[in-house]
């Protein structure tokens, strides 16, 4: 029995004197996608950012391949990555500058890397636009080149499909397909029905 | 065995019913003796020790300014341990401890102040004089204030006790930095020493009244603490079903 | 355990995916300190007007001097340090305000506290690029505005090493209370209340240190007072400003 490549184990949260994770637990294998569902203010981006390590739960803890995250966070953080509500670009760069950046940081990254990245989320045409210049769904779609040239093994993404068009929700299914297919997993918190041909393993609901 | 039992007391400390409880066993214990011990050493001070053959009965001052001066030094490293503590093992309880001390530190502070400045007037002829002792003090109440702004700027009661306790542990480092700094630079400008807050030599008789006054202003201070530690519980906790019972309602 | 079966088309060129198992390197620290830092400069420079506020305010400030005690030359050199050090410490307030408020705002600062790499030498290379954008002009214009209070030439080289050891332990120590307040709405004065007592000892040492300068004399010691709080500054803000910011993202 390989051991999961993310496991929660009843994560106790409180906000002030709100409850928000009322033990939480599930646990993620290579390949394996998982939903996480719940009205608004239930608390889906709480949970990913539990499992991200930037928030401590009161009582459980979290699990990578086996060992504690809070053992080894740089170790883990390298090995994931999180997308939140708003893409994380700058105004005043342009698509191609900010995925450098953004990116680079993290993983050494060719000219050409970039290039193929931009050209697969279908923003090869615009991305040499300041970003303060493009609409939602494209900062979206930078975002989602990122996603494609890091090849984090472990995805945490909220609401990734949020003001894209039909073709761009397309790009999330295969993106997402391909992570999957390739061993790695996802945490997507979303209401809505997972793009593509993408199934949740299992799905949580969260009740507020 | 024995580390476990030492640990078993740290970690129960931690439960806010436990402290709540404790704290209510243990005031009085801290209160009367605190009480006893000042109007025994006031009186000590006041009436019994011989007036300073420089400064007449005018020094007595230094009978409520020394240990208000050290207690305020006191309470800050205790609140910087707090802290310390509230942040590496996330206790929230140790975060309450810190929080109470602000206040009754910042009071110590100003109560120095004020009865330094009370002490210099008849001395130098002027209510203020930028000597080492006054400054720092001055700066420490800045400490403090920022300690307490820092945290009434956040709602979320967690991120002001974290961030709280963060500039409480940075604070706590630089306090020796910044005395030494003062001091440095009030030796550059060396104002003829009658102006400075030289330390009188203080002959037993006088020495007695101050020590007992710095215990007993230090069991003032746990005592204090533990009624406002037990406050701050109440309004954390005022969710939780032990509340009903620990009042009695 | 490595991922295998990479996508055709991206990835030719990049590094194999990093494997699962803890102690898969990131890119190397220092080369992502750097990108923190030329990112943060690229940026600056595309919004240049901001640029100068910081040193608007710090004229602006050394003009209100001679206005309010005296046009006369040599009562201005008497206080000239002190309207120096003081003017560069409000100016170098007024300019901490921009160090992570963007990128607080934006996720960037969420994503380099999740990128895997030390958030100490992120944060640090993004105060070196604001101390490079602000700290850095101060010092250059001081000798022009110590000038203007009656400051002899002789003693422009003196100051403008005091002020660039100076602004920078300034800038460390103001990206402690940055840090702190990350999210408040207003916070300025805060702000102020947090940095000012923590940067008292460099106002003390900087302002000696300019003192014996416009003298004529040797600062040396004050100045290696100084340096010593720089690099105090230089091993633990770093630290605790990044301890601040991963509060700030709880």
């Amino acid at each position: 029995m390989s051991v999961n490549l993310l496991e929660a184990e009843n994560l106790q949260l409180w906000r002030g004197d709100r409850h928000v994770l009322k033990g939480v637990g599930f646990g993620l294998g290579k390949g394996e996608c998982l939903q996480v569902t719940g009205t608004n203010g239930a608390g889906k981006t709480t949970l990913l950012r539990t499992l991200c390590g930037l928030m401590v739960p009161e009582e459980g803890r979290v699990l990578c391949e086996g060992r504690d995250i809070r053992a080894d966070l740089p170790a883990f953080h390298s090995s994931l990555m999180y997308l939140g509500h708003e893409p994380p670009l700058k105004a005043d760069l342009t698509a191609r500058e900010n995925l450098h950046y953004w990116i680079g940081v993290r993983r050494r990254l060719a000219a050409a890397g970039l290039d193929a990245a931009l050209a697969r989320v279908g923003a090869g045409a615009w991305c040499e636009r300041l970003v303060r210049t493009l609409s939602a769904g494209q900062k979206r779609r930078v975002a989602l080149a990122g996603l494609a040239l890091m090849f984090a093994p472990l995805w945490l993404l909220d609401e990734p499909t949020t003001n894209l068009d039909a073709e761009g929700q397309q790009v999330v299914g295969a993106l997402m397909a391909e992570q999957l297919a390739r061993g790695g997993a996802i945490v997507v918190a979303t209401h809505q029905q997972l793009p593509g041909t993408v199934r949740a393993a299992r799905v949580l609901e969260l009740a507020s | 065995m024995m580390a476990d039992m030492r640990w078993t007391w740290f970690h129960r400390l931690a439960s806010p019913p436990y402290l709540y409880g404790l704290a209510t066993r243990l005031t009085p214990w801290f209160a009367w003796p605190a009480a006893l011990l000042i109007l025994g050493g006031f009186y000590a001070g006041l009436a019994l020790a011989p007036p300073d053959y420089q400064q007449g009965e005018g020094f007595r001052i230094i009978y409520v300014h020394v240990p208000t001066a050290w207690m305020s030094l006191m309470v800050y490293v205790t609140m910087g341990v707090a802290a310390g503590v509230g942040l590496i093992w996330r206790m929230k309880v140790a975060h309450a401890v810190a929080a109470s001390c602000a206040p009754i530190g910042a009071s110590f502070t100003v109560a120095a102040l004020v009865t330094g400045s009370l002490w210099g007037k008849p001395m130098w002829g002027t209510w203020w004089v930028w000597d080492p002792r006054l400054t720092s003090e001055l700066i420490l109440l800045f400490l403090y204030l920022g300690f307490m702004g820092l945290r009434a700027g956040f709602d979320d009661t967690q991120r002001a006790d974290r961030a709280g306790a963060l500039l409480a542990i940075v604070g706590l480092v630089n306090v020796p930095i910044i005395h030494y700094s003062v001091i440095w630079w009030n030796s550059l400008h060396q104002a003829p020493s009658v102006l400075r807050f030289g330390k009188p030599t203080i002959p037993g008789a006088m020495l007695a009244p101050l020590l007992i006054l710095l215990l007993g202003f230090t069991l003032f201070f746990a005592a204090v603490l533990l009624v406002r530690v037990r406050a701050e519980i109440l309004q954390r906790e005022r969710a939780a079903r032990w509340i009903g019972e620990a009042l009695g309602t | 355990m490595s991922i295998t079966g990479l996508p055709a088309g991206v990835g030719s060129s990049l590094d194999a995916a990093p494997s699962l198992a803890y102690g898969a390197g990131p890119a190397p620290v220092l080369a992502a300190a750097r990108l923190a830092l030329s990112r943060d400069l690229t940026l600056a420079f595309r919004k240049r007007g901001q640029l100068l506020q910081p040193l608007a305010f710090f004229a602006l400030i050394t003009l209100l001097f001679p206005l309010a005690v005296s046009p006369e030359l040599s009562r201005l050199r008497g206080i000239a340090p002190g309207v120096l050090w003081v003017a560069a410490m409000l100016a170098s307030l007024l300019a901490l305000e921009f160090l992570f408020r963007d990128d607080a705002h934006d996720g960037t600062l969420e994503q380099y506290a999740l990128s895997g790499q030390s958030l100490t030498w992120l944060l640090f290379a993004k105060t070196v690029a604001h101390w490079l954008l602000t700290g850095l002009p101060l010092a250059l214009m001081a000798p022009f505005a110590a000038m203007s209070l009656g400051v002899p030439a002789s003693a422009v080289p003196g100051i403008v090493l005091i002020m660039v050891v100076g602004t920078i332990a300034l800038s460390l120590i103001g990206a402690i209370g940055a840090a702190l307040t990350l999210g408040m709405k207003r916070s300025g004065a805060l702000l102020a209340l947090l940095t000012l007592p923590l940067s008292l000892p460099v106002l003390i040492y900087g302002a000696r240190a300019t003192e014996l300068a416009i003298a004529g004399n040797s600062y040396v010691a004050p100045l290696q007072l100084l340096a010593a709080l720089l690099v105090l500054a230089v091993t633990l803000a770093p630290l605790a400003a990044a301890s601040a910011v991963r509060i700030s993202l709880e």
